[in-house]
C-alpha cells in the first residue's frame, strides 16, 4: 500500500472546508539527448506534487482555495490543506462551481508509484552507439531526443472518490541531417514504455528519407496539391481540438462559432470526407486517463469541481459533422448539452485503408510534407494558423517522389482544411512535431490538399 | 543588489549549505571533475478574471534540488524533491551513474571555461511581493481594470490575466562559488472582445516586469489606468477599420511591437548552441553561422544590439547565472555587423574564450541550466528623435503597435508577425487604424532596411515570462528594449486573403 494514500486520508480529515478534492501526481523520469553524433544531455528525475482544492459553500455558492506544492511528507501534505482552507476563505464565488462528482473508488488506489529510469533506454542506447558510427562514415549528422515518464495520480475527495491512474508518456525522435545540413530527415515514435522503439529500424526509416534529399530542387511559393502525413495533420488538428471550447463558440470567439449570437457550429458538416475526430480513455487503444484531474480551471474547458468525473469516449466529429464542444459540468447545466471532457490523445479516422504509399503512388505531381513547425495562430475566427514546413518537403511526379524542395511558410486553417481535403489514408498511431512536449498519444491519417498555400518560401533547412 | 534581508525568509531557513555540501562532498567522493548544485524555490500564482468572474486562480510551489557533476569527461545531471543531506548525496551518486551512460555516447570530453569563485546575495528591485498583497486587494485591483474597460462602448467581453513569480535560487559549485538569489516578476494583461460583426480583439500592451505588486497597483512602469480607459477606443476603432491592402509598406514599429521581433530574428539566432547545431532538431540552428562573426551583416549601420544580465527590472536579469558566472554586458551587434554569441562556460571553453558571458539558466531545480538568453536589447539613436519624428518620414506606411501572432523558422530566416493595432501612416501623419495585417520577411533582408531608430525617450523595456527552450522544454523570462525603429519597404500581407481560397 502506497503510504501518499495514508497522508491524503489525514489531508481529507483535517480540511475544514466544506468539500476538499487532494490530487497527488507522483513523476518519475527519464531523458536522452543527442546532437552531432553524440549524446549531449541526459538526465533523471523524481518529483511528486499535490494540488489541494478547498471549497466553501456558503448559500449554494462554492467558493474555491486552489493550492499546489511539492510534498515530501504527511505534513507537507497537511500544509497545503490548511493554506487552501485559508485560500477558500478569501476567494470570490468561482464561476464554475458544482458539486463534487458521485464517486468512484478504483481498485488499485492503494497501489504505490510506478517508476522508471535512465536503464529503460539501455537497448535503445546501444542502437544509438551502431547509428552514431554509422552516421559518421556517412557523413552525416543524427540529433534526437528521447524521454519516458510515468505520472502516478492519485485523486481523493471529500465526497467519497478514491481514484489512481498511471500516466505514461514516451517519445522519441530523430533526426539525420547531411554535412551541410540542408538534406533533413525526421522520424518520431510514441511509445508508452520503450520496448517497442526499434532504435535499428528507425535509423533505417530516417536513412532511407534522407536519401530522398540527395536531388535538390527549389520551388516558388503558391498553392500545391500536397500530402500531410499523419503527423503533420496531428499538429493541425490538435489546434482544432484545442479551439473546441463550446462557451467560446456560443459567444463568437471562435471558429465553431455560430451565424447568430448564442449558435454553434454544432450539426454543420465541416468536410466532404467521412472523418471522425475522437478523444477519450481507450479511443484506438491510446493512454487516456478515465476520469477528470485538474489542477487549475481553464474558462469554458476544465474545471477543478470536475475533478474524478468519468471521462467517456467523445465524438466530436463524425461522419463530418461537428457533433460535440467542449463543456465542463457547469458549462454544460448552462447550455443544455452533455459535459464533454478535452482528454490528452486524439484519433483522427476518415475509414481510409489506403495506405500513405499508395497516396504517393496516385500523386500525378505534388508535394508530400514531414513535419509543420511554429505553428501559431494568426485569426481566431477562420483559425487561420500559419507555421513553417520543416525536415523534408519532397516533391512527387507520377507516383515516386523525385527530390526534396525547399521549405515553406504555410498560411492555413485547419477547420478549412477539413473542408477541402479529397483523401485520407488509414488512420495510424503517430507522434506530432510541434507539440509533442505536452500531446503524445495521435492516431492519425495522412491527408490529400488539393491547393495548400504555401504562402512564402523559407531559405531555412 | 546586495539586499540579504529582501530574500525570502522561508527558503533561507532550509538547510542549504548542508545539503549543497553533502552532494559536493560525495561527488568529489565519486571522482567528479566538476559538480554544481542548486537548491530552487519557485512560486507561481495565476489568476484570471472573465467578465468580471473569477475562472482560474492557482497557486504553485515548485521545491527541489539539482546535481549536475563532470565524470570522467561526461555530463550527467540528477534531481529530487527531498532535501535531506543523504537525499542529497544520493542525488550526486545519480548523476555520477547518468554521466557513466553518457560518457560512451560522448565523442569528447566536456571541459568549462573558468570563472572567479563568487559569494554574496543578489534581490530584484521590488517594493511589495505580490504574493504578500490580500487576495481582496489583488482581485479588486483586476477586477478595477476589468470595470473601466467593461464600461466601453463596444466591448462585449473582457479578460484580465495576472501572473506572479517569487523564484528563490541557491547556488554552489566545486570551485567555491556559493549565492544566493530572489527574483519576483509579475505580468498583469488585459484583453477587450467585440463579437458585434465578426471576432474582434485589443489587447494591453505592457510588458511582465521584473518588479512588485507596485507594477500593477501604482503604475510604477506602466500606466495601466490610463491603457484600460483607451482600451475600448482602440478596438472600436479596429472593428471599423478597412482591410488593408496587401503589399510593400514602409514601417514605423513600436517597441511594444518590436521586441518580439528582435526576440525572435536576433536573441534566439545568436545562442551558440544554436549556430553550432546542438539545438538543430528541436528549436533549431541558425542562420548566423560562427564563420560570419565580425562580418556578417545582420542589419543597417543603425542597428546595434546588446545582451545583459544587469538592466534595472530586467527578467532575465540577476547576480549570477546558473553556472556561477558573473552578470555581465556584452554586444551582440555593433553598426549592423554580428559581433557577439550568448554563451556558457562548455562553449566559451570550446570556442577558445578565456570566460562565459553568464547565458546558463534553469527554469527549475529538476532541470538542466541551458545556454539561455540575457536581456537582448536593440538600442536608441543618441539622438532625440521622436516616434513623431520617425511617422514623418514616411509617405507611405503603417505604424505597429502591440505584439500578436509570431512565428519564425528554424534558422531563424523567414518570420510572419501581426500586432495589436495597425495606424496607416499618409505623407507623414497617422490617419486610421487598417486590420488583417501581417508583416513577414526575412531577418537579414528586414534588419537591413532599419532606416532610423529612436531616441531614448522611445525606448521600452518589453518582455516575456515564458521563452521555450531544449528538451525537457524549459520556459524562462527575458527582457528586450528597444527604441522604435522606422523600417522601408517590408512585405506586408492580408490575413484575410491569405485564409481565402477563391
Amino acid at each position: 500500500m502506497s503510504e501518499i494514500t495514508v497522508w491524503i486520508e489525514a489531508a481529507l480529515a483535517a480540511t475544514v472546508s466544506d468539500d476538499c478534492v487532494v490530487i497527488v501526481n507522483d513523476v518519475s523520469e527519464a531523458n536522452l539527448r543527442w546532437a552531432l553524433n553524440a549524446l549531449t544531455t541526459n538526465g533523471q528525475m523524481h518529483h511528486r506534487t499535490a494540488t489541494v482544492i478547498a471549497v466553501v459553500r456558503p448559500a449554494g455558492a462554492g467558493h474555491a482555495g486552489v493550492v499546489s506544492g511539492v510534498v515530501g511528507s504527511a505534513g507537507d501534505l497537511l500544509a497545503l490543506v490548511a493554506e487552501a482552507d485559508a485560500a477558500a476563505l478569501v476567494a470570490p464565488p468561482a464561476d464554475d462551481a458544482s458539486p463534487l462528482p458521485e464517486p468512484v473508488r478504483d481498485a488499485d488506489y492503494l497501489a504505490d508509484a510506478v517508476s522508471t529510469s535512465i536503464e529503460v533506454f539501455a537497448p535503445l542506447a546501444q542502437a544509438l552507439g551502431r547509428s552514431f558510427a554509422d552516421a559518421r562514415a556517412r557523413g552525416h549528422e543524427l540529433f534526437g531526443f528521447a524521454e519516458h515518464r510515468y505520472t502516478t495520480v492519485w485523486l481523493a475527495t471529500s465526497a467519497g472518490a478514491r481514484r489512481r491512474y498511471v500516466e505514461p508518456m514516451g517519445r522519441f525522435e530523430l533526426n539525420a541531417k547531411h554535412a551541410d545540413r540542408i538534406g533533413s530527415a525526421w522520424v518520431g515514435r510514441a511509445t508508452t514504455d520503450f520496448a517497442d522503439v526499434d532504435g535499428d529500424a528507425l535509423y533505417a526509416e530516417v536513412s532511407e528519407r534522407l536519401s530522398w534529399c540527395e536531388t535538390r530542387l527549389e520551388l516558388p511559393a503558391g498553392r500545391y496539391e500536397t500530402i500531410l502525413p499523419p503527423s503533420a495533420v496531428a499538429d493541425l488538428m490538435i489546434y482544432a481540438y484545442w479551439t473546441m471550447n463550446g462557451r467560446d463558440a456560443e459567444e463568437g470567439r471562435n471558429v465553431f462559432a455560430g451565424s447568430a449570437r448564442g449558435a454553434t457550429r454544432v450539426g454543420e458538416r465541416l468536410g466532404a470526407l467521412p472523418l471522425r475526430l475522437s478523444s477519450g480513455p481507450g479511443a484506438a487503444g491510446l493512454p487516456g486517463s478515465p476520469f477528470v484531474v485538474a489542477t487549475a480551471s481553464e474558462p469554458g474547458l476544465v474545471s477543478v469541481f470536475d475533478n474524478g468525473a468519468p471521462i467517456e469516449p467523445t465524438h466530436w466529429v463524425d461522419d463530418g459533422v461537428l457533433r460535440r464542444l467542449v463543456y465542463p459540468r457547469s458549462g454544460a447545466r448552462a447550455s443544455g448539452v452533455p459535459f464533454a471532457f478535452p482528454s490528452q490523445n486524439l484519433v483522427v479516422d476518415a475509414g481510409s485503408s489506403t495506405s500513405l504509399a499508395e497516396l504517393i503512388a496516385t500523386t500525378k505531381r505534388g508535394l508530400l510534407l514531414t513535419t509543420l513547425w511554429y505553428i501559431r495562430e494568426v485569426d481566431a475566427e477562420t483559425l487561420l494558423l500559419t507555421g513553417l514546413t520543416r525536415d523534408g518537403v519532397y516533391l512527387v511526379e507520377d507516383g515516386t517522389v523525385v527530390g526534396m524542395v525547399n521549405n515553406f511558410r504555410f498560411n492555413e486553417s485547419p477547420v478549412d482544411l477539413l473542408k477541402r481535403a479529397t483523401a485520407a489514408s488509414v488512420a495510424e498511431p503517430c507522434l506530432c512535431r510541434e507539440w509533442n512536449d505536452e500531446f503524445t498519444y495521435t492516431v492519425t491519417p495522412a491527408l490529400r490538399i488539393p491547393d495548400f498555400n504555401m504562402s512564402t518560401v523559407s531559405k531555412a533547412y | 543588489m546586495p539586499h540579504s534581508d529582501r530574500l525570502d525568509p522561508r527558503f533561507t531557513a532550509l538547510p542549504l549549505d548542508a545539503l549543497v555540501d553533502a552532494a559536493l562532498a560525495r561527488a568529489a567522493a565519486l571522482g567528479a571533475s566538476h559538480a554544481d548544485v542548486r537548491v530552487e524555490r519557485v512560486r507561481t500564482g495565476q489568476r484570471l478574471l472573465r467578465d468580471g468572474r473569477l475562472e482560474t486562480s492557482s497557486d504553485v510551489t515548485d521545491l527541489g534540488l539539482g546535481v549536475r557533476v563532470v565524470h570522467e569527461g561526461a555530463w550527467g545531471f540528477a534531481a529530487g524533491i527531498t532535501l535531506t543531506t543523504d537525499a542529497a548525496a544520493a542525488l550526486a551518486d545519480q548523476a555520477v551513474a547518468a554521466a557513466r551512460v553518457s560518457r560512451v555516447l560522448s565523442d569528447r570530453p566536456v571541459e568549462l571555461a573558468p570563472e572567479p569563485v563568487h559569494e554574496g546575495d543578489w534581490v530584484s528591485p521590488f517594493r511589495l511581493n505580490p504574493f504578500d498583497v490580500p487576495e481582496v486587494d489583488r482581485l479588486g485591483r483586476l477586477l478595477e481594470l476589468s470595470e473601466v474597460v467593461a464600461r466601453g462602448e463596444g466591448v462585449d467581453h473582457v479578460t484580465v490575466t495576472l501572473e506572479m513569480v517569487d523564484e528563490s535560487k541557491f547556488y554552489a559549485d566545486s570551485a567555491g562559488s556559493r549565492t544566493r538569489q530572489r527574483r519576483v516578476r509579475l505580468f498583469p494583461s488585459i484583453e477587450a472582445v467585440n463579437v458585434a460583426d465578426g471576432y474582434s480583439s485589443m489587447r494591453s500592451c505592457n510588458p511582465p516586469s521584473a518588479r512588485g505588486w507596485e507594477y500593477l497597483a501604482g503604475n510604477d512602469g506602466w500606466d495601466f489606468d490610463a491603457e484600460a480607459g483607451r482600451l475600448p477606443e482602440w478596438l472600436a476603432e479596429n472593428v471599423a477599420a478597412p482591410s488593408v491592402r496587401a503589399g510593400r509598406y514602409d514601417l514605423v514599429v513600436s517597441p511594444t511591437n518590436l521586441w518580439l521581433t528582435i526576440h525572435e530574428s536576433v536573441a534566439h539566432a545568436t545562442e551558440l548552441d544554436r549556430a553550432l547545431g546542438f539545438e538543430a532538431a528541436y528549436a533549431g540552428t541558425s542562420f548566423a553561422t560562427v564563420d560570419g562573426l565580425g562580418s556578417l551583416r545582420y542589419g543597417s549601420d543603425v542597428m546595434t544590439v546588446t545582451g545583459d544580465r544587469i538592466t534595472e527590472h530586467g527578467l532575465a536579469s540577476c547576480g549570477w547565472d546558473d553556472e556561477g558566472v558573473e552578470a555581465q554586458t556584452f554586444d551582440i551587434v555593433r553598426d549592423g555587423t554580428l559581433v557577439g554569441y550568448q554563451l556558457n562556460r562548455q562553449m566559451a571553453h570550446d570556442r577558445g574564450l578565456a570566460r562565459s558571458n553568464g547565458c546558463a539558466y534553469a527554469d527549475s531545480p529538476g532541470h538542466i541550466p541551458l545556454q539561455r538568453m540575457p536581456n537582448v536589447s536593440l538600442q536608441p539613436a543618441a539622438d532625440d528623435t521622436s516616434v513623431a519624428d520617425l511617422i514623418g518620414q514616411v509617405e507611405h506606411g503603417l505604424f505597429v503597435e502591440g505584439d500578436k501572432s509570431w512565428s519564425i523558422d528554424m534558422q531563424r530566416y523567414n518570420f510572419q508577425f501581426t500586432g495589436q493595432r495597425f495606424f496607416a501612416i499618409e505623407n507623414g501623419r497617422l490617419t486610421h487604424q487598417v486590420r488583417d495585417v501581417a508583416y513577414q520577411a526575412t531577418t537579414t533582408d528586414f534588419w537591413g532596411s532599419m532606416a532610423a531608430v529612436g531616441g531614448r525617450g522611445t525606448f521600452v523595456l518589453m518582455g516575456a515570462l515564458n521563452c521555450g527552450k531544449g528538451q525537457p522544454a524549459q520556459s524562462a523570462p527575458v527582457s528586450h528594449g528597444a527604441p522604435a525603429a522606422l523600417f522601408r519597404q517590408v512585405n506586408v500581407l492580408n490575413t484575410e486573403a491569405e485564409g481565402s481560397n477563391l
